[in-house]
């Protein structure tokens, strides 16, 4: 079998598996999407605060903001180190492990399709906020949707790097997901989930500017809005960042591998 | 009384000794408690650059409210997602036989049987910045004697709802996460419910989700601006909360079938 054929049937394989996984646990699924409802809360507080105050942005962009950050989210989530982790611990990893193929690759396509099954979900709570706001409503151009899927795909991609970087640590700690949080945190603050970095003082955002977070969230939201944006900028930090987690994965990977005492084997 | 003190003596002196394995984790989860609150300060103060008092709130009151919703998180993680967030466990593997047929209320077992230190800072934290931020709008103490019942009302909220979710579990086993819901939608609390756009916001955050009971009302109750009426609305709501969350557990047992046996 040639490698492209190979390729394509685990393609087809993970992705099968993945389809059947998440249409399972669809009600686990929508309270996931839920979950992610803080764009929106935070919205309404801008909205009202935009009213009367001095900020860059009136309340109907602020709405758009909001919205555009809650699909970014829906599309960028990342979960894959407290899966790797469960593996790990449990030693589920082994059997994985015997398998022709790098479990990333299972991890990504799952990923993929679970975006698939949580699609409705938040297209639906993004229709009832459209009914709530409909000053918000508008039609993105077609060129800013094209250049904010890749934005987002480029978003997803480097987030999931880094975070399966961080999830080789757990082959030496039971709580690599600590690690994860640390970096959630930071994420929050300075990605543009709370607010956009429009109303940052000028030195946060310079700061901001030298990490990758803006561009997880801020950057793919520009994009879609269609409003200024150095766009080579924002794909060339990302790419920069998706190179250093790609490295750190496979510096842990390797040494993991050989520290790894399948647990329960 | 004793009984029950006694009993959370060692249920809590056990839990302590078993997180102590991983003692490292309490740098991290305080690194992380004191993180989160310079960002959610640092959130708060871009409201007032654009020079609004938010929601009509001075920027030491909103601070406060903040700080009792860090004082908020801290409860949760120190005893709700440590005791709670087992119930779906014990659903799963049947072993809450075991935890009915134990001589004690099993829903007071099953709220406290762990006690997780990891949430201590977030309690320091929060308290210290709530009396930090009093002290500089001159809270008198006779207002903090007041505030005491509507500040335990919203622990007592807090723990309600999660309970009645928690226990939902018994009929969805899957939907563990249910609480992650309620932990997002409450996140609504670092802010006073004015602060949101009158209409849909404010009412679900008074009815659907109360956090203006949660942190909203016992800052305000602080500062000295409570109304009466609010008040008891709170205590009413803590109370009836309370009674449903038992009286829900009772309903909810009646289809417990155990598992594998």
């Amino acid at each position: 079998m040639s490698p492209g054929a190979a390729f394509l049937r685990k393609l087809r394989a993970f992705s099968s598996t993945g389809v059947a996984l998440f249409s399972e646990y669809r009600a686990e699924l929508l309270l996931w999407s839920l979950a992610g409802v803080i764009p929106l809360i935070m919205m309404g507080v801008w909205r009202e605060a935009s009213a009367t105050g001095a900020f860059p942005l009136d309340p109907t962009e602020f709405t758009r903001y909001f919205l555009a950050v809650f699909f970014v989210r829906q599309a960028t989530i990342v979960w894959v180190i407290w899966d790797f982790e469960t593996h790990v611990v449990s030693g589920t990893l082994s059997p994985l492990l015997l398998q022709p193929t790098n479990p990333a690759f299972r991890f990504v396509v799952w990923h993929l399709t679970e975006r698939l099954a949580r699609a409705p979900f938040a297209l639906a709570v993004l229709g009832i906020w459209l009914l709530l706001f409909p000053d918000a409503a508008f039609l993105p151009r077609l060129g800013d949707v094209c250049l904010a899927a890749l934005g987002i795909a480029a978003s997803f991609a480097t987030r999931f790097m880094i975070q399966y970087a961080f999830a080789m640590v757990g082959f030496w700690s039971e709580r690599a997901s600590s690690l994860e949080e640390l970096w959630f945190l930071v994420y929050v603050f300075l990605s543009g989930v709370i607010a956009p970095l429009d109303v940052y003082p000028e030195g946060v955002r310079t700061v901001a500017a030298f990490t990758p977070f803006p561009y997880f969230v801020y950057f793919p939201v520009q994009l879609l809005l269609g409003r200024e944006e150095n766009v080579l900028r924002g794909f060339a930090v990302l790419a920069v960042w998706w190179v250093l987690g790609y490295a750190l994965y496979r510096v842990l990977w390797r040494r993991g591998l050989r520290h790894y005492s399948a647990m329960g084997a | 009384m004793m009984r029950t003190l006694r009993l959370l003596r060692l249920f809590w002196g056990t839990s302590i000794a078993a997180e102590m394995e991983y003692r490292s984790n309490f740098l991290m989860s305080a690194l992380t408690s004191v993180g989160g609150l310079v960002g959610a300060v640092f959130g708060l103060h871009l409201f007032y650059r654009g020079g609004i008092l938010l929601g009509g709130w001075q920027w030491e009151e909103a601070l406060m409210v903040l700080g009792w919703f860090t004082v908020l998180t801290g409860v949760s993680r120190t005893l709700l997602t440590a005791n709670l967030g087992r119930i779906v466990e014990h659903v799963q593997r049947g072993t809450l036989d075991f935890v009915l047929l134990k001589p004690v209320d099993a829903q007071f077992w099953l709220s406290t049987r762990r006690l997780s230190p990891w949430g201590i800072p977030d309690l320091v934290f929060g308290l210290g910045l709530v009396l930090w931020a009093g002290f500089g709008r001159g809270v008198s103490p006779v207002h903090v004697l007041v505030a005491l019942l509507p500040l335990a009302g919203s622990i007592v909220i807090l723990y309600s709802l999660w309970f009645i979710l928690a226990t939902t579990t018994i009929w969805y086993v899957k939907i563990y996460n249910v609480t992650e819901v309620l932990n997002s939608l409450l996140e609504a609390g670092r802010f006073p419910v004015s602060a949101f756009p009158a209409g849909l916001y404010r009412f679900v955050f008074t009815f659907i989700v109360p956090v203006a009971f949660l942190t909203t009302l016992p800052a305000e109750v602080l500062l000295g601006r409570g109304r009466l009426s609010a008040i008891a609305f709170g205590l009413g709501l803590a109370l009836a909360l309370f009674v449903a969350s038992r009286a829900f557990f009772r309903f909810a047992l009646r289809y417990y079938t155990s598992a594998s046996s």
